[in-house]
């Protein structure tokens, strides 16, 4: 390695989840899925009582790393690491020196110093954080790395479906929109697999990655055909610059197509459940009247966001070295 | 559309429908604006009750022609050309089905266009109308149109016309989009910088005259692009117009490939060559620019073997002032609705490919490329057929010009072919109160 201090830290992992950082659900077997989701269902208790405090995280660091501006997941983070007692700093690209052209490695270099326990990484690029990881001392959390991986919201969908359906297993899932650009689709598809549910991709073919075909999914391209036997419609944000001529034609033929209304989702099965992973367009992706229909599960994402980011924060702890 | 109600039975014909790959005395037997019967067994059963008997001594029975690249001026230049006069070009010239260039002021780029098209097609047309819509917005090649809208809408086929889409990463979108619709891609390949500010085909007979080439490999290297993107993309692909046989090589090994590809050619291109430029003739500017003889026959005995597979007029009128300017000032195109089938005659008189050949290029190709019914003699196809007498020769009178635009680059020649009777959905229409 390197030959900083961290590489002669003694860490003892824990069985039930030995990573020492979660860059991706690639690589997350389904014990270890499954023990993520279980601590998570015990910290959706915990912030639904007056008293939203545990101390597993007490006197630790954690720090908020967000090179793309995300108030919704850096928010659910921050209120993570807080319920779990730590001490929580953000620090985003606009205050950071990165726009004084301080490199990646300087940037970790500096973080390293300040001997933080908990490194969340937002960044526009694909496999930033991976290389972040490997020259920081802490755990890291990948908060999304461009269109590569978003692990945690993949996991907090895995926990909304588990809540409503029991098991994940067995389930038809749709995965709608923009896949190519897509860091949410791409962690999906992996743990969807992974649990043993059957996953859908439906979107216009400019908008699907190529070799689409080789990733254990069915691949759709008219909507219609795509929802029908879906247990769960997974809709995904259609970014404002790719929607009028370079991907999609316009707003209104991407909505026609492939927006999800009433009359698409009644191809689904008549229990289907909406979800996205916000920020939403409605008129775009999804009409406002399914965002906010009784099959939408949008609002509760959100509460099981920080649900599972607690649970992710509170695994990572416990394989942290006791010692300094 | 002028029906006839009453039955219609075509006598002592040649039947040619190469659909069916019929070439027959016989009769041809109309009910209901469709075909009832065509052939030598069609009056086996007699003919229906109070039909229209027409006796055609021995003349032509074919399918009316489907015209792939008709530019009318309508909306927006219609001093040039409307659909009504685009029509009645049509008609005389054996033409039952035109496909209409969304290359318009507005162009054709919103689905409320294709509507008002095929409205005023509705109120104005005497033949059957189906408009083509635009690649990009505004013709522009940068942002892909509303295929899906726009086909839904009516629009038979996508076209960016005689602009070529020089980005490939569009154009490769493009063809990759549309195959969710199943949408045909019609694309005039050119290399715009190699084409550069070039007139007319690059050569010894551009460099005497003082005029700017545009050599074939602005065409070829552009189609061999495109096939690599058609492959890439898996696409719905027709090349609008090549004029050069190494494009109808790179054509040829793409179909060898099996991708989804057809090619188009020009009336003009197969029946003219460089040296008809003369004078500067401006009626003869033409893009792509006519080539050599070489070029020409070259582009005949793909036409032959089957590589192109439809012949369009690449009707386009211009007037005195788009046209009456310096050779490299004026506009290209060249009128080709009356005269399509009588200059495709040359190629059959001289031997170079059969009637019946002559006809699947204007008919039933066209036909099966854009999935449309018409172009051909079977029962139930729509009753779109044109009586032509193949030996008849006519002068290319500038008078007698339906079109509003007068440039024929035909004008006072003799032409051989003449079409008697064009029949469309049943009704017939008469050439002298056209």
């Amino acid at each position: 390695m390197n030959g900083s201090s961290m590489t002669m830290k003694t860490t003892h992992r824990s069985t039930a989840f030995p990573h020492r950082h979660l860059l991706g659900i690639e690589g997350l077997q389904p014990p270890h899925i499954n023990y993520l989701l279980d601590l998570a269902d015990e910290a959706v208790e915990v912030s639904r009582q007056v008293e939203k405090q545990k101390a597993v995280l007490r006197g630790r660091t954690q720090i908020n790393l967000f090179f793309e501006a995300s108030t919704r997941t850096q928010s659910s983070f921050e209120l993570a690491g807080k319920r779990l007692g730590a001490d929580v700093m953000n620090m985003s690209v606009s205050t950071s020196s990165v726009k004084k052209g301080e490199t990646l490695i300087d940037t970790a270099a500096t973080l390293n110093a300040m001997r933080p326990d908990l490194l969340v990484v937002r960044h526009h690029a694909a496999g930033a954080v991976h290389l972040l990881a490997r020259k920081v001392g802490c755990a890291v959390v990948n908060a999304g790395d461009g269109p590569h991986e978003h692990p945690t919201q993949a996991l907090l969908d895995a926990l909304t479906i588990r809540r409503h359906k029991g098991t994940l297993g067995g389930l038809t899932v749709a995965i709608c929109g923009d896949i190519r650009h897509s860091r949410v689709a791409r962690s999906n598809i992996i743990l969807l697999s992974n649990m043993g549910a059957r996953v859908r991709v439906i979107a216009p073919s400019t908008l699907l990655p190529s070799g689409i075909h080789s990733m254990g999914v069915e691949v759709f391209t008219d909507m219609r055909e795509g929802l029908k036997g879906c247990d769960i419609v997974m809709m995904l944000r259609l970014q404002r610059e790719r929607m009028s001529g370079a991907f999609v034609p316009s707003v209104r033929e991407y909505f026609r197509y492939h927006g999800l209304d009433s009359e698409k989702l009644s191809y689904a099965n008549p229990d289907a459940l909406v979800m996205h992973p916000g920020p939403m367009n409605r008129g775009v992706e999804i009409s406002a009247e399914v965002a906010d229909g009784p099959q939408s599960l949008i609002r509760e994402q959100v509460e099981m966001g920080v649900a599972i980011r607690m649970a992710v924060l509170e695994a990572l702890a416990q394989n942290l070295p006791d010692t300094p | 559309m002028n029906k006839n109600v009453k039955p219609l039975v075509l006598t002592n014909a040649r039947v040619i429908d190469p659909a069916n790959s019929m070439d027959e005395a016989g009769a041809v037997i109309v009910q209901d604006g469709t075909i009832l019967a065509a052939g030598a067994d069609a009056l086996n059963q007699g003919a229906p009750d109070g039909a229209q008997i027409i006796d055609c001594n021995g003349a032509v029975v074919a399918p009316g022609l489907i015209d792939i690249g008709v530019s009318v001026g309508e909306p927006g230049a219609e001093h040039r050309e409307t659909l009504e006069s685009a029509s009645r070009a049509a008609a005389v010239g054996g033409v039952t089905t035109i496909l209409t260039s969304p290359n318009t002021d507005p162009v054709i780029d919103d689905p409320a266009l294709v509507d008002f098209m095929l409205r005023r097609a509705r109120d104005t047309a005497l033949v059957n109308v189906h408009p083509m819509a635009a690649l990009t917005k505004g013709l522009a090649g940068k942002d892909m149109s509303e295929l899906g809208l726009l086909k839904e809408a009516g629009a038979i086929a996508f076209s960016n016309d005689r602009l070529p889409i020089t980005n490939s990463s569009v154009l490769v979108r493009l063809l990759t989009y549309a195959r969710d619709f199943d949408a045909l891609v019609v694309h005039q390949a050119q290399d715009k910088d190699l084409a550069g500010s070039g007139v007319m085909n690059a050569g010894l007979r551009a460099s005497w005259l003082g005029l700017g080439g545009i050599p074939r490999e602005a065409e070829f290297v552009a189609i061999e692009r495109d096939m690599r993107l058609v492959a890439m993309a898996k696409g719905k692909y027709h090349a609008r117009l090549i004029s050069c046989p190494q494009s109808a090589q790179a054509i040829q090994r793409a179909k060898n490939d099996g991708l989804n590809v057809t090619a188009g050619i020009s009336i003009n291109h197969l029946t003219l060559n460089e040296n008809d430029i003369g004078p500067y003739r401006t009626f003869h500017k033409m893009s792509p620019p006519l080539r050599t003889e070489d070029d020409r026959q070259a582009m005949v005995a793909a036409l032959a073997d089957g590589t192109i597979d439809i012949i369009m007029s690449d009707h386009n009128p211009q007037d005195v002032e788009t046209k009456r300017h310096p050779f490299a000032e004026a506009e290209d195109g060249a009128l080709g609705l009356e005269t399509m089938l009588g200059a495709g005659m040359r190629l059959v008189l001289n031997e170079d490919i059969s009637l019946s050949k002559l006809l699947a290029t204007m008919t039933c190709n066209p036909a099966d490329r854009l999935g449309l019914p018409a172009g051909r003699l079977s029962k139930g196809a729509p009753a779109d057929l044109i009586v032509f007498d193949p030996q008849k020769p006519w002068i290319v009178e500038k008078d007698k010009i339906r079109s509003r635009s007068k440039n024929t680059p035909y004008e006072d020649e003799t032409l051989t072919g003449r079409v008697l009777t064009t029949i469309v959905a049943g009704g017939i229409l008469d050439h002298d109160a056209i």
